[in-house]
């Protein structure tokens, strides 16, 4: 049986809030860890034991991995193995970096993963191995025991244990989905998130438009608000449980901010125009949007008080769409000023603009990378439109997917995937035909995958890492 | 304005001659005097025209080509009519088609309503009546996807407030 002292453990005891914040400082401490595991925090493909290999490479040879039901013990634990095996099992399979072998391939008894007969791994070819215990700590608390496991040398590369509530359980399969996905690829996972989006239902010419939220693999929908009014283009705040998005109540289209926390709106600023297309500063403490003029629309950013309102562009044309690069020094944006919409960055104060996009239609919605290494935008031809991304001096360009309609892409937190929306076209007059989805693609083009949302959907935005 | 009496009338005068040749039943007068209501949001729509339209990602109202000239008449109208119904505000709203990115469409929609605006200030309507807004392409007239039905997308549509 396990010992904790004969394996190195981390226990911590999340509460609701406390969860990610316990779990982020466990992955900044390698110390703790085995051999294995202390090696992979300084990826070397070729040392013994490390399971680090390239992101890309995973793409085309994903890596096989086991996920055996979690063992659980009695009552509802047996239940809870099951389902965070599967949420395991979905999350990296839908990454395609991963490929989890088929359940009905596993030799012998499971186990409880702590006396691993590896050569039964070896014999179904898995290279990874994760495994888990469920145990009930009285009233709806559990402790989860996680392993995951190098089968070739048979070293453990990391052992963690989560105590948290039952109901908290999705959140314990995403963070263990994000440590596997960083132990085996040397980046950051992005499943510990969610997505918020816009539901779209009813006719196109009374659409009703709600706030809605979900995990990113589509569980736990919610609404956020109640269809009264069209709601458009939310935003995460990049540390706190806000949104910003754009509301037409009364009749009066502004960027509001939303507080998931109690769902309190409050509208930012106070602007005789129509502001639209708010994304937060990467420090948090501003927004930068668009206000509509006579002529078009200017930049502007400003405090998430409602104060210090600064006009950053002013060229007489439709400036809209704005976001900051990463480190908050540069804003690329979307602007007709040259003739037709266009991709251009400037400094954060709004001086030296320079225009980046080249290439062949109209150019729209740029989404700066968190890694800072890319820029995401859709591209509009005449008959088609297209997500790609290309650097941020517009070199590099490459088209991910094209359509009869698709825009507004959202970087995951680790810049490796983009979640954007799809339309169909209507085939009658009366717009049969019509719908609206999410899809996600990896930066490579590669792994497209469908999000399933109870309504239609549109402008989604992924959150950070969750804390 | 008189075409349309006119029309009203000679309704009348047919119904009464079917009614006459049946059997006698009161002639439903309620149904048959009712037209907009002159000054009224119906008025605007019937006698005045409260749309105009626009080409692909512009905005121009004014202009010599068939679909300007065809803006500016009816904008006139609605100048000449707003000049009439002195207690009647409008709003304009700015539409696109589905043929471009939400955000842009959006300011494209304003764009549409204010050079709207612009044109009815400029021809003697006080600003403090006419309010704008923008729907982008969130709140289309035509559902089909083809450019008959983007066509009938990419306008600013006045109505009573």
């Amino acid at each position: 049986m396990l010992k904790d002292a004969a394996i190195p453990m981390t226990l911590i005891h999340p509460t609701r809030r406390g969860l990610v914040a316990a779990t982020t400082g466990l992955l900044a401490a390698p110390a703790i860890w085995t051999r294995a595991s202390a090696q992979a925090a300084a990826p070397n493909p070729n040392a013994p034991g490390s399971a680090v290999i390239d992101v890309d490479r995973a793409r085309t040879d994903p890596i096989p991995v086991a996920i055996p039901v979690f063992v659980g013990n009695g009552g509802d634990t047996e239940r809870l193995g099951r389902d965070i095996a599967g949420v395991i099992t979905n999350n990296l399979a839908r990454s395609g970096l991963f490929r989890p072998i088929d359940p009905a391939a596993f030799i012998g008894k499971t186990g409880d993963g702590v006396a691993v007969n590896f050569g039964n791994w070896k014999a179904i070819g898995a290279q990874a191995l994760v495994t888990g215990k469920i145990d009930s700590q009285g009233g709806d608390k559990v402790r989860v025991e996680f392993r995951l496991w190098d089968v070739l040398p048979g070293l453990q590369i990391q052992g963690t244990a989560y105590t948290t509530t039952l109901s908290n359980w999705r959140r314990i399969a995403h963070i263990i989905s994000d440590v596997i996905y960083e132990r085996m690829l040397g980046e950051k996972g992005y499943f510990d998130t969610r997505v918020v989006y816009i539901a779209g239902s009813g006719p196109r010419d009374r659409r009703v438009k709600r706030l809605a939220i979900m995990d990113q693999d589509g569980e736990n929908n919610r609404f956020l608000t109640d269809g009264g009014f069209l709601a458009l283009t939310p935003r995460f705040h990049p540390t706190r449980d806000q949104i910003a998005f754009m509301s037409y109540v009364n009749d009066k289209p502004r960027v509001y901010l939303f507080d998931l926390a109690n769902g309190r709106q409050q509208m930012l600023g106070n602007f005789p125009g129509i502001t639209l297309s708010p994304r937060f500063a990467p420090d948090g403490n501003s927004v930068i949007m668009a206000q509509t003029t006579a002529s078009g629309s200017d930049i502007y950013l400003i405090g998430l008080g409602g104060g210090g309102a600064r006009r950053l562009t002013d060229s007489g044309a439709i400036d809209v769409s704005p976001c900051f690069s990463p480190d908050g020094t540069q804003i690329v944006f979307n602007s007709d000023r040259g003739g037709d919409q266009q991709l251009y960055v400037m400094d954060a104060g709004g001086g030296g603009v320079k225009r980046i996009s080249f290439g062949r239609g109209r150019y729209a919605t740029p989404v700066w990378s968190p890694r800072g290494d890319l820029i995401a935008f859709t591209r509009q031809s005449s008959d088609t439109f297209a997500i790609g991304i290309m650097r941020p001096d517009g070199s590099g360009e490459r088209i991910l997917s094209e359509s009869f309609f698709c825009e507004a892409p959202t970087w995951a937190p680790n810049g490796r995937v983009l979640m954007f929306y799809r339309e169909t076209a209507a085939r009658d007059s009366r717009g049969n035909g019509y719908s609206s989805r999410l899809v996600s693609i990896d930066i490579a083009g590669f792994n497209e995958r469908a999000i399933t949302t109870p309504t239609d959907a549109s402008d989604p935005a992924w959150s950070p890492l969750l804390q | 304005m008189n075409i349309n009496i006119l029309g009203a009338f000679a309704a009348v005068a047919l119904l009464a001659a079917c009614s006459s040749s049946e059997t006698a039943k009161p002639t439903p007068d309620a149904v048959v005097n009712k037209g907009p209501v002159p000054g009224s949001q119906e008025d605007l729509v019937a006698n005045v025209g409260d749309r105009i339209f626009f080409d692909f990602d512009k905005a121009t109202v004014k202009g010599t080509g068939a679909k300007t000239a065809a803006n500016m008449t009816t904008l006139d109208k609605q100048a000449a009519w707003l000049a009439q119904w002195k207690q009647n505000n409008v709003q304009i709203a700015g539409n696109a088609d589905e043929r471009g990115t939400s955000e842009y469409n959006i300011a494209l929609g304003a764009k549409r309503a204010s050079a709207s605006r612009d044109y009815l200030v400029a021809k003697g309507v006080a600003a403090t009546r006419i309010s704008t807004i923008s729907y982008g392409k969130d709140r289309p007239v035509a559902l089909g996807s083809n450019e008959e039905a983007w066509a009938q997308n990419r306008n600013a549509i006045t109505s009573v407030r």
